[in-house]
């Protein structure tokens, strides 16, 4: 075993040290000098400082040479190089959006929280932990990265202390998440019993033969990754923790939380036990990881498509439908080929774009009053920026051409349907296709609200900050660039 | 893999692109005029569409019949094999044609929209750039986007502008949902065919040049091909997949509904033939068994096609709505051009893309008359309310219009219905004899319609032949717009249906082309 030098090792993690560094620095100059200032200075500074350290780090990524230090702790390469750009993309975008919304809310003393400070020093630390898990392949590092990620989650669920709902999601959040934390832990400890490492390529060679244990360990696994991933029926928190957190957060749950999941969840299944994995194909079912998924994909389809067909709220809404993507997704999962991973990343990051997006809107509306689909009425007359913003986002969700999510259903089905034995997963490609149908119609039904509804009688413009607005704009127009031009990210994913 | 690999005569048309460019740049320019001046709104729409228009109208006289017009070939998404190709045969050339008048005659039929005008010319100008698109697209996964960039418009077209009764918005709310989830519903279907065209043949293309020559296993084959032709037929108003069609129509603004009649269901049509029949062929074989006496998928279709005409046509004969008599009818007429697929002739498949035209243009005229010159003067659609109103004194354009397209509706010789519908039956004559009979009830049954509809509505038989008392509130005149529009459109199907030679020099020669090579020899009969 090649010995690693310290030097190396901070070298490699610098972009999370430049993190935690402006965690601690956001949390001190918002703590001990800013505490008397008003809430808008407050947001600004630490928006600002913020914004310097996810640049910093994104600057100091280590894009260059892959590394594989020993026992899987630190393995990157050209994809993780992708996906941690995505992420502190993803947290840029979080940040912009909160510090404009928490600056206007200040303004006008309406603000969710009043522990500026704090909402972006954990913001960051949350990115820190998705940095780690998207750079390990040793399981202890994944269950302690995504422990470290859960605790800041809980607390960003339940950050509005004003709101009762807030605090219910997130006791909701925390009981199921840390049961499936145990899951987890329990499936992690099967493996290594079974193999004696932690790593997963090690894993992988001690593991070649399927057998009762190993199945175990990996129904356990999922378990826990599938709460990650808010699939059903691990989903159960999802919808309250949408709907309870400050919008943002819950942005933020959506999107970064759920492009970590997958890659993680990817990770372990494709490196460390892909002997046992099955077959879902229906004429050739076999025993394994894949017809579990394969189940896990089909509940996920039917339950978040129709149950999103009921809401009335539109966060709970995003969040059926999320449950519905999160059955798509599985899809590269069973799949299981060279392609299907890449696919699959360029699935979720545009889904995080979009999704991100609706809740950026969203998250502008609440401070204006609007919460649920009935408040959404005449909306484009108000503020046809934003407007345009939501339905490029949704119809993106829906999956329309020329948007990026269309592309992305297009290719992950494609893929799904090259996998061998050939047309064997036909069956889940027919029923995600006819479910898209479905959620067209929940879609539609809220940009009905939003362009078709007449204003109601008293509606005023809205005001929206400027930089939300322009933060949107370019979400959107990635989001309509990513669809014209997928190839601009497709073939850095290769 | 490029397209000039094909063994085609190639000509280069460039500037066919510009069709679908323009519209979608006219969608952004009208969204950007300012929202005082309505009027400026309408002449850069009415712009645009007449730029779509000059530039298909110039590429078929230079075309030279029997090439393919090579628009536009780039890489686009290499990984997947998807190129960004562009061309057009004589059957594409008659659908832009036909896609440039409806466009420029709905803007037309348009002039009066008040209440958003901005963004009801933005969905209608990128809804025109989405069919374009679908009738210029040689790349199967680009004419699917294409396909679906329709969808939303048309959505909001209804939802947003559509008729309210009483002011009663809700039927038009549940018609544009309805027509948003069946298109979306067909063209999932499609979404699965060609998923699987691409997978089966080697994953590395969507050209349709290139899949029509590619040997799909016959297996494959029947069961991709009643996939992707119900996904489009949905589209095409077959039944029993039709009912979108006459709510959609019926709700719809007149622009739309011309649209929808007019080119829309065309989409559908020309999905039908360019993508199912053009590269699964042998899904039209028999199966080699019978059930209640169907032997073949073309049986099925043929049958279904044959329902369409004569339920379109006795549905529309009873109906009260003025609207409905006509959106029923579409889905009769548009009977027509699928039994003239299905009957796998040249002059049956030459009748039906002559029909895409002539009912596009037809039918576009006859929703002209019902919902722009006589609904929005008398905010009725009522059959018999409007008997009274003694229209043809109060508005003599709207029922001398109306007279000639029902002519050119149930198939007089003189209009371009006449040579389309008697291509069709020539063609089912010829390979399925025992249907010409349920055709032609069908055809008297249209006759009977039409007439019905015409002297409920403008020659009452209670209307004295003196002029009558002069009415107490007069209905606003007809409107130049208008008049240029109902002109554009006449002279199109009086043309058409005297020298037909002029589309069937595009469409003949390019149904003898390579590209249905894999058609002809698989059961031309």
């Amino acid at each position: 075993m090649n010995p690693v030098s310290y030097a190396e090792l901070l070298r490699l993690t610098l972009p999370q040290i430049a993190l935690t560094v402006a965690a601690f620095f956001v949390l001190a100059c918002d703590g001990m000098l800013l505490r008397r200032s008003p809430i808008a200075v407050r947001a600004r500074i630490a928006m600002l400082l913020s914004l310097a350290g996810s640049l910093v780090a994104l600057a100091l990524l280590p894009l260059t040479a892959p590394v594989h230090l020993p026992d899987g702790m630190l393995v990157l390469d050209a994809r993780t190089g992708v996906v941690q750009v995505v992420l502190l993309l993803l947290t840029l975008a979080v940040t912009l959006l909160s510090g404009s919304v928490l600056v206007q809310q200040g303004r006008e003393a309406s603000a969710f929280t009043t522990h500026i400070g704090e909402f972006f020093a954990l913001l960051l630390f949350a990115t820190v932990a998705v940095l780690f898990l998207v750079s390990t392949q040793n399981l202890l590092l994944i269950f302690l990265a995504v422990e470290f990620l859960s605790l800041v989650l809980y607390v960003f669920t339940a950050f509005n202390k004003h709101s009762r709902a807030s605090a219910e999601a997130a006791l909701k959040y925390f009981l199921f998440g840390g049961m499936s934390a145990g899951f987890l832990l329990f499936g992690i400890s099967l493996l290594y019993g079974i193999s004696g490492s932690l790593d997963l390529q090690q894993i992988a060679l001690a593991a070649s033969q399927p057998d009762s244990l190993l199945l175990a360990a990996i129904v356990l696994v999922i378990l826990g990754f599938g709460f990650k991933i808010a699939a059903a029926p691990f989903h159960l928190w999802a919808p309250d923790a949408y709907q309870g957190a400050p919008s943002l957060s819950a942005g933020f749950i959506a999107s970064s939380s759920k492009v970590v999941g997958f890659f993680v969840f990817a990770q372990v299944l494709f490196i460390g036990v892909a002997s046992a994995s099955g077959n879902a194909a229906w004429h050739l079912s076999a025993p394994g990881w894949m017809p579990i998924l394969a189940a896990v994909a089909v509940l996920s389809m039917l339950l978040g498509n129709l149950a999103a067909l009921a809401q009335t709220s539109l966060r709970r809404l995003l969040a059926y439908s999320a449950i519905g993507h999160a059955g798509y997704l599985l899809l590269g999962l069973i799949a299981h080929t060279p392609q299907s991973l890449a696919a699959l990343l360029y699935y979720v990051f545009t889904y995080a774009l979009a999704v991100l997006g609706a809740f950026g809107v969203l998250a502008v509306l609440e401070t204006n009053g609007i919460d649920s689909l009935s408040s959404l009425a005449g909306l484009s007359r108000r503020s046809p920026t934003l407007s345009a913003c939501l339905l490029v986002f949704l119809l993106s969700l829906a999956g329309i051409p020329p948007l990026a999510g269309f592309f992305a259903k297009f290719w992950l089905f494609a893929v799904a349907l090259q996998a061998a034995p050939a047309f064997g997963l036909l069956w889940l490609v027919i029923l995600a296709i006819l479910m898209s149908v479905v959620a067209l119609f929940y879609y539609l039904r809220v940009l009905r609200q939003v362009y078709v509804a007449p204003m109601a009688e008293n509606a005023t413009p809205l005001s929206s900050p400027a930089l939300a607005r322009i933060t949107l704009l370019v979400m959107a127009a990635l989001t309509l660039l990513l669809g014209c031009a997928p190839n601009l990210l497709m073939q850095r994913l290769r | 893999m490029p397209l000039t690999t094909i063994s085609q005569p190639l000509a280069s048309a460039p500037q066919l692109a510009w069709t679908i460019y323009a519209s979608f740049l006219g969608a952004v320019a009208v969204l950007l005029t300012p929202s005082s001046r309505p009027q400026f709104t309408r002449w850069v729409a009415l712009l645009t569409s007449v730029v779509g228009f000059v530039l298909t109208l110039g590429a078929v006289l230079q075309y030279q019949p029997g090439s393919l017009l090579l628009v536009a070939d780039s890489t686009w998404i290499p990984q997947l094999g998807i190129r960004y190709t562009l061309a057009a045969d004589g059957i594409s050339l008659t659908l832009l044609l036909l896609t440039g008048l409806a466009a420029m005659a709905g803007i037309l039929f348009s002039w009066n929209i008040e209440h958003r005008t901005r963004e009801f010319f933005a969905f209608y100008l990128v809804l025109i750039g989405g069919v374009y698109g679908v009738f210029l697209s040689f790349d199967l996964f680009l004419l699917f986007v294409f396909y679906e960039i329709a969808i939303i418009p048309k959505y909001f077209l209804i939802a947003i502008w559509g008729s309210a009764p009483n002011g009663d918005t809700r039927p038009r709310q549940y018609a544009a949902m309805k027509l948003a989830l069946y298109s979306f519903a067909g063209s999932a279907l499609v979404l699965i065919g060609i998923l699987a065209a691409w997978a089966a043949s080697g994953s590395h293309t969507l050209n349709l040049a290139v899949l029509a020559h590619y040997p799909f296993s016959q297996h494959f084959q029947m069961w991709a091909f009643p996939l992707i032709f119900v996904g489009f037929a949905v589209l095409a108003g077959l039944w029993p997949f039709h009912t979108w069609a006459p709510t959609g129509h019926a709700a719809a603004p007149t622009a739309a509904s011309m649209l929808l009649a007019g080119v829309v269901m065309k989409l559908g049509a020309y999905g039908c033939l360019r993508v199912a029949m053009m590269l699964f062929p042998l899904g039209l074989a028999p199966w080699g068994f019978h059930i209640l006496g169907l032997g073949s998928w073309r049986d099925v279709f043929a049958l279904l096609a044959l329902i369409s005409i004569v339920y379109g046509a006795s549905v529309a004969l009873v109906q009260r709505d003025f609207k409905f008599v006509i959106g029923y009818s579409s889905v009769s007429h548009m009977g027509f051009v699928l039994l003239g697929l299905m009957t796998l002739s040249q002059i049956g498949i030459n009748g039906a893309v002559l029909q895409m035209f002539s009912h596009g243009i037809i039918a576009g005229l006859l929703f002209a008359v019902v919902g722009r010159m006589v609904y929005d003067r008398t905010h009725t659609r009522d059959l018999a309310a409007l008997g009274p109103m003694q229209l043809s004194y109060a508005l003599p354009f709207a029922a001398v219009t109306f007279t000639l397209a029902a002519m050119a509706s149930v198939g007089l010789p003189g209009f371009s219905g006449f040579i389309a519908e008697l291509q069709v039956i020539l063609g089912v004559w010829r390979s399925m004899p025992w249907m010409v009979f349920a055709v032609a009830l069908g055809i008297l049954i249209g006759v009977a319609f039409t007439w019905r509809a015409l002297t409920r509505v403008f020659f009452p038989a209670s209307q004295s032949d003196e002029s009558p008392a002069p009415i107490e509130h007069p209905l606003p005149p007809i409107t130049l717009p208008e008049r240029a529009g109902a002109l554009l459109l006449l002279t199109a199907t009086i043309i058409v249906g005297l020298y037909p030679h002029i589309l069937m020099r595009l469409i003949l020669p390019s149904l003898q082309s390579p590209l249905f090579s894999a058609l002809r020899n698989g059961g031309w009969r």
